[in-house]
């Protein structure tokens, strides 16, 4: 006992690997049923399809299979998490089973009644999502008139003693506003600000050519960001999340396929990722037929790229690969059309040029078009249903509503709107 | 900071210090993360808890590993928790 006091008392903990592979980070996206209609949801495009959600007797045996596999962090995701009318039943198991559960939500839906009792069952934190720091960019990208919700919940999670996590999925059409966003966060007394460059899947990569900012956006964004944490110090913790195509090695995606991380949707598949469903090839494992413990350890599709046998060149050889795991399994499908491809992300990736031509391509559109400034301006003299429908048509945005959801998944590619 | 032996700490508003089976260590959680506390950090933190002051905490530790001089490294890791915000002087 006394040699490793010695040998740990300078460890860097906050370094320490999780060499033991255990799902530290469980993500319940405990429905699919939102009330926003974002246009850079992550969310399958084909949701709308799914079939049943799962009960709360499933839930609440997902979640204590989670804690004996030793997860500590459970996110209530979703869709609108709010949604389900048993999360106070969840919430309040998750607690005594001793995760540190955080409720990810736009807000809707969170009033004083449902805080309380959130606050009584024992949720630790709740990260309200901003779509921008003004209404009207907030209400379009959402497709919803939530702006001064959103602030009045902001002001209950504060009431009840939460840390203030506020988070805002930045792209082109916001990413100008960060000083402002910032200053609304500040007035807020956030404690958390996180400032999520879009990544893109689901919904975000469909309406990617006009979501992706600018390098020099990006750029300006970021001096602002330090500006701002120069000036606040401690009292404001930003985590500034960059979007990846501008980068020329590829993310560290999810720590690893099966490392850290597993996610549980609202049908029950478990999930190594949030995105990962729409990869070919791989059957995820219901919790409604399998305990996690086998899914987690022993079924084949948490396997498939766990470690680095899988990897393909440039990966294989590579000696970065223990530090990003070949990039994002998800990216590299989706752009390469194999899962197994080094995340083009990475510049030594043969096929790194999809990435730049994608920069190059939203680069071009966001210069010849002014349409979206007008659209914006428009929809706040609309009601919502007709805002989505003409800003869908003009500007070629998928909205994420089970309309669109449904006539994606019959392969059509135009917006149902 | 200002530390001497006087000085109570607690651990920060919002974080929780639970020991975890399946790793066999204590951590720390927080929003949106965890800090793992193999070993003595663990024994250290476990002893934050706003009533005892630095000198007790030094000296609870030095009778549980008895024949060592703790005080420097105990100090040390106070320090660096507070600067990384896990815990807070109790006048904060």
């Amino acid at each position: 006992m006394l040699s490793s006091f010695w040998k740990t008392l300078m460890e860097k903990a906050g370094l320490e690997q999780n060499k033991t592979n255990l799902p530290l980070w469980l993500l319940a996206e405990v429905t699919y049923k939102c009330p926003l209609h974002c246009v850079y949801c992550y969310n399958p495009l084909d949701y709308a399809t799914y079939g049943k959600e799962l009960s709360t007797e499933d839930w609440l045996r997902v979640l204590r299979e989670g804690r004996e596999l030793g997860a500590t962090q459970l996110g209530f995701s979703g869709g609108e998490p709010l949604m389900r009318a048993d999360l106070e039943i969840l919430i309040a198991e998750a607690r005594r089973l001793g995760y540190y559960s955080n409720l990810i939500t736009s807000g809707v839906g969170l009033d004083e009644r449902r805080i309380a009792a959130f606050k009584e069952g024992g949720l630790d934190h709740i990260q309200v999502s901003f779509q921008d720091s003004t209404r009207e960019m907030n209400d379009f990208l959402s497709s919803t008139r939530t702006f001064d919700l959103k602030q009045k919940v902001a002001r209950l999670v504060k009431k009840y003693d939460y840390p203030m996590v506020l988070n805002v999925v930045l792209h082109r059409l916001n990413i100008d506003h960060v000083q402002q966003i910032l200053q609304m966060a500040e007035q807020l007394e956030a404690e958390y600000v996180e400032l999520a460059n879009t990544q893109y899947y689901g919904w975000a990569y469909l309406n990617r050519d006009r979501l992706l900012p600018s390098r020099e956006q990006l750029l300006r964004a970021e001096e602002i960001t330090n500006d701002f944490r120069q000036r606040v110090g401690n009292r404001v913790k930003i985590y500034f999340v960059v979007p990846d195509y501008y980068e020329t090695r590829p993310k560290p995606c999810m720590s690893g396929w099966g490392a850290v991380f597993l996610a549980v949707t609202a049908d029950g598949l478990a999930l190594p990722c949030h995105s990962a469903r729409m990869l070919p090839g791989l059957s995820f494992p219901s919790v409604r037929d399998h305990d996690l413990r086998w899914i987690w350890h022993d079924s084949p599709a948490f396997n498939a790229y766990r470690g680095d046998a899988w990897m393909k060149e440039p990966c294989r050889s590579c000696p970065e690969k223990v530090k990003d795991y070949g990039g994002c399994r998800c990216q590299a499908y989706l752009m390469t059309g194999d899962a197994a491809n080094a995340d083009p992300v990475c510049d030594k990736s043969p096929l790194h040029g999809l990435v730049t031509d994608a920069v190059e391509r939203a680069r071009k559109l966001a210069a010849g078009s002014e349409r979206e400034a007008q659209a914006r301006q428009r929809a706040a003299s609309e009601d919502e249903a007709q805002a989505r429908q003409r800003a869908a048509s003009e500007d070629a945005m998928f909205f994420r509503d089970d309309a669109n959801s449904l006539s994606l998944a019959g392969g059509k590619k135009q917006p149902s709107a | 900071m200002p530390l001497n032996d006087n000085t109570i700490f607690e651990l920060a508003r919002h974080y929780r210090f639970q020991w975890e089976p399946a790793q066999q260590m204590h951590v720390l959680l927080y929003p949106e993360g965890m800090v793992k506390l193999p070993g003595s950090s663990g024994e250290i933190l476990k002893r934050v808890n706003g009533t005892a002051t630095v000198g007790e905490i030094v000296a609870e530790l030095e009778s549980a590993f008895p024949g060592y001089d703790l005080r420097v490294d105990v100090i040390e890791f106070l320090e660096d928790a507070y600067g990384k915000g896990w815990i807070g002087t109790k006048q904060d």
